[in-house]
């Protein structure tokens, strides 16, 4: 088999038109502009579109962080990683602070992002107002004549079902108080970390074939109704059984020696440099 | 009796097709009933005008076919009139052809205006959602943001057209034709509108059902004295719900009248006949 040659995988052509699509998408936050999905060595639904995002706008000197529902080390995040560096030879870090561009799966970063950095989110489902109305055709309406009745009813259905929003996840968004918004499936807890970005969201979805765009200091603002305010998920009370840490995203596991609900940060890197910092500062201790 | 229409229609026409040289004329068009044999294209309304006044019920009837749905589609704004004009009389809208008005306000007559229940339940419900949620859509649409409100408002429609409570988080799809029925028009009641258009609401329905949606409707008309347009090609439903009645026959109207004077005395031939099957 014949290497693929060009930076970056794609060859410029590719990267031009996906680019223009970007820039479409920056230009009009929160709209959903169609691109050319190409064929990836990886399956559709493992994150093509982020991947084709990333692969149009990487440069030499950017430096790559790839996490899969706050992993950097789960298998897709791997092999996305493991893509892009034989293609391009940038430099891949776990560190957030050091990234310039960070393709995501779930979840935003805990340490906030800044100016000049780009994440990349991985979108399964673009199109907030599908479940409402199964057709394109229809929703490209809907999203022209900002009639996003269907957006509030679903969340009025929840009410009703469960006597809260129940979103999961991929709780819709006003963009730029105009167009409604999937975020992609991030919990609760990271939407407002989209409201004024310092840094420029892209969102690419590679099965539906759709780029769209949070540009830095956007307003984007989680649907609620007066009476039932958006709330994050809570961890009020809990921190990280291994750093300590509160206020964040975290994962519940069953303690199996004690049997016991122990909270830890999901954003393993965070975790991590938090667990080093700790050390360091015992190390410092014991010296002094 | 009545001072000024709520809703006055002139000259609507709707075709199906684009004409040709022959159906083109103004008049002698060679149709054969709504349908050019030259063509192929149809005629579903042509040069209808009419006025609504205000807490009346308008019935209009017709044999299938005759462009009554297609009457109500282009009033509603499902589907775009060829041409013609409607007004409505209301100070914000009073002295437009809301035929020519931009999307965006097509849509506020629709959501504060208008109300409208399909002859297909399909077409006026979201089958999947619950019904509280079906009332909500519209009460969503006109801007509401308030659960609380909207729950309350919905909930007593429902018991007024007598669906029990405890089935309100149910889907309409598992509801009986009747039941759909009184969930539409619960729906296109929310938020009162002043115009409600009704299209063949009791074809399908056993007659002990039917009976009951027509009393429905009749007491909606009473106590709430909302102007109706009720579409049926049952002379019977109109006897029993309409004022005044308009007979449509190939897309025209070719007769109107009282009620009563109508089903007394029909000066045209077809609904001579129509009144006599009736009788
Ligand atoms: N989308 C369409 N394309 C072509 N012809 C159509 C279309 N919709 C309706 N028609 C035609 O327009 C005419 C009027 O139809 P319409 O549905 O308005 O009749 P109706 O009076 O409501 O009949 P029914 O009593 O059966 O409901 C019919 O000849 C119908 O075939
Ligand atoms: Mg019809
Ligand atoms: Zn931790
Ligand atoms: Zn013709």
């Amino acid at each position: 088999m014949k290497t693929n040659t060009h930076f970056a995988f794609f060859d410029e052509g590719s990267k031009k038109e996906i680019r223009r699509a970007i820039l479409k998408a920056v230009a009009i936050p929160g709209y959903q502009v169609p691109f050319a999905s190409r064929e990836m060595p990886i399956a559709r639904g493992w994150g093509t579109g982020g991947l084709q995002i990333t692969l149009s706008i990487i440069g030499k000197q950017d430096v790559l962080k790839v996490i899969d529902q706050g992993a950097d080390e789960s298998v897709n995040a791997v092999s996305i990683k493991k893509l892009v560096q034989a293609t391009t030879g940038v430099k891949l870090t776990e560190r957030t602070q050091e990234s310039s561009i960070i393709q995501s799966r779930h979840r935003i970063p805990e340490v906030a992002l800044t100016e000049g950095q780009i994440l990349v989110l991985q979108v399964p489902m673009p199109e907030p107002l599908r479940p409402y109305e199964a057709k394109e055709y229809q929703t490209k309406i809907l999203h022209s004549e900002e009639d996003y009745s269907g957006a509030w009813l679903m969340l009025f259905e929840q009410i009703m079902k469960y006597g809260q929003t129940a979103t999961g996840a991929d709780h819709p968004v006003y963009v730029n108080n105009r167009y409604v918004m999937a975020p992609s499936p991030i919990p609760r807890f990271d939407n407002p970390k989209m409201h004024q970005s310092e840094a420029l969201i892209l969102l690419g979805a590679g099965r539906e074939k759709k780029i769209y765009a949070v540009p830095p200091y956007t307003d984007v603002a989680s649907l609620a109704f007066d009476d039932y305010p958006f709330a994050v998920e809570s961890f009020e009370g809990k921190h990280c059984h291994l750093c300590g840490a509160t206020n964040v995203f975290m994962d519940e596991l069953i303690d199996h020696s004690t049997g016991e609900t122990i909270y830890q940060c999901n954003d393993t890197s965070y975790c991590m440099e938090r667990l080093n910092a700790n050390v360091e500062a015992e190390v410092e201790e014991n010296h002094v | 009796m009545y001072e000024e229409p709520i809703l006055s229609v002139r000259n609507l026409k709707k075709q199906f097709g684009p004409g040709c040289h022959q159906c083109n004329q103004e008049h002698d068009k060679g149709l054969e009933k709504n349908y050019c044999p030259n063509c192929g294209t149809v005629y579903a309304c042509q040069d209808i005008s009419f006025d609504l006044f205000p807490g009346e019920i308008l019935g209009i009837v017709g044999e299938s076919g005759s462009g009554k749905s297609t009457l109500m589609q282009c009033l509603y704004f499902d589907a775009d009139a060829t041409s013609g004009e409607a007004y409505i009389h209301d100070a914000a809208l009073d002295g437009q052809n809301v035929f020519s008005l931009s999307s965006q306000k097509k849509r506020y007559i629709r959501n504060h205006k208008y109300g409208m229940v399909y002859q297909n339940p399909v077409h006026g419900l979201k089958m999947n959602f619950s019904s509280i949620g079906n009332i909500a859509e519209k009460l969503i649409a006109a801007g509401n943001r308030n659960v609380s409100e909207m729950e309350g408002v919905g909930k007593t429609l429902l018991e007024n057209v007598h669906i029990p409570l405890f089935r309100m988080k149910e889907a309409p799809k598992n509801f009986s034709g009747g039941m759909q029925q009184r969930v539409q028009i619960a729906k296109a009641l929310s938020n009162n509108p002043p115009i409600l258009f009704l299209d063949e609401v009791t074809t399908g329905l056993d007659l002990s059902v039917q009976a009951n949606v027509l009393d429905l409707i009749k007491r909606i008309q009473r106590e709430l004295g909302i102007s109706m347009v009720v579409v049926s090609h049952d002379l019977a439903v109109i006897r029993m719900l309409a004022d005044r009645t308009i007979v449509m026959l190939n897309g025209e109207i070719i007769e109107e009248g009282l009620t009563d004077q109508i089903l007394e005395d029909p000066q045209h031939a077809y609904t001579q006949q129509l009144v006599y099957s009736l009788l």
